[in-house]
């Protein structure tokens, strides 16, 4: 049953993730997109990272998706819908994407990985949140920095006569 | 679902995609849906490697870091996409090879 579980939102995030890529419709896209994130924060779930799994739900799903539908709508016009790729643009792009993804997969599967099965944890929060604290507060207090220096550089940005 | 090679696949599938929507579309903001499939193929490898190498919590918070950059990414290159359609009249970033006009 969890096997069917995983498998499903497996395919359901691949899925979504070639309708991002292929729709030539930005709507569709973004829709497309609300589902690979979701079938991502699944994809955490069964990683054992429950805190993750949240964060990937608020951040990417409540926040980036909405501000991208917005990038859509503001820039929407019909002469920029349809704009369309050249032919061997996208058969270009698509014969290097092939052969990354062959030689990714390729060297996963010879690759003799050793992995231990571990233990699931009750929850990582309590770590997430000790590590943070502790060997990773540098880091943490400059991602706040990052953050407010994004917040005060976008609204300076998207002012009509900066 | 208890191996580790099926979250790599997976995620060397998000990467290609996200890498043929990079190379291939000509609006921005599709460009920039590329750039986040691509963010979080990488982050499915993090947290898989996290997990098969003895649940080692520092990949998890290291993934925490990758979400707080791609939201500022996020915000900061949608108000760049933004100013250049009230320039240009035209997100196609194929016409766009100025910086100002």
């Amino acid at each position: 049953m969890i096997t069917l579980g995983f498998w499903f939102v497996v395919i359901m995030t691949i899925a979504a993730a070639v309708v991002v890529v292929g729709s030539r419709n930005l709507v569709y896209s973004a829709v497309g997109l609300f589902f690979t994130l979701f079938g991502i924060a699944g994809l955490y779930v069964f990683l054992w990272a429950d805190f993750m799994a949240g964060v990937q739900v608020m951040v990417y799903v409540g926040g980036i998706l909405v501000l991208i539908l917005f990038g859509i709508m503001l820039t929407h016009r019909i002469s920029s819908v349809n704009i369309s790729h050249t032919g061997l643009q996208r058969s270009l792009g698509a014969l290097v994407a092939m052969v990354i993804l062959f030689g990714l997969t390729y060297l996963i599967q010879n690759t003799p990985w050793k992995w231990v099965a571990g233990i699931e944890p009750e929850s990582t929060t309590y770590e997430i949140g000790t590590l943070i604290m502790t060997d990773y507060l540098l880091p943490f207090e400059v991602a706040s920095v990052l953050l407010l220096a994004a917040l005060i550089g976008a609204a300076v940005l998207s002012r009509k006569n900066p | 679902m208890d191996q580790l090679q099926t979250y790599l696949i997976v995620a060397a599938i998000l990467f290609s995609l996200g890498l043929f929507a990079v190379m291939t579309r000509r609006n921005a903001v599709a460009v920039l849906m590329g750039i986040e499939l691509i963010l979080n193929a990488a982050n499915i490898n993090f947290l898989a490697f996290a997990r098969f190498g003895g649940m080692n919590i520092s990949g998890q918070v290291f993934s925490l870091f990758v979400i707080v950059m791609a939201a500022a990414e996020a915000a900061v290159a949608l108000a760049i996409v933004i100013n250049i359609f009230n320039n240009f009249k035209s997100i196609n970033i194929d016409e766009v090879n100025q910086l100002s006009r």
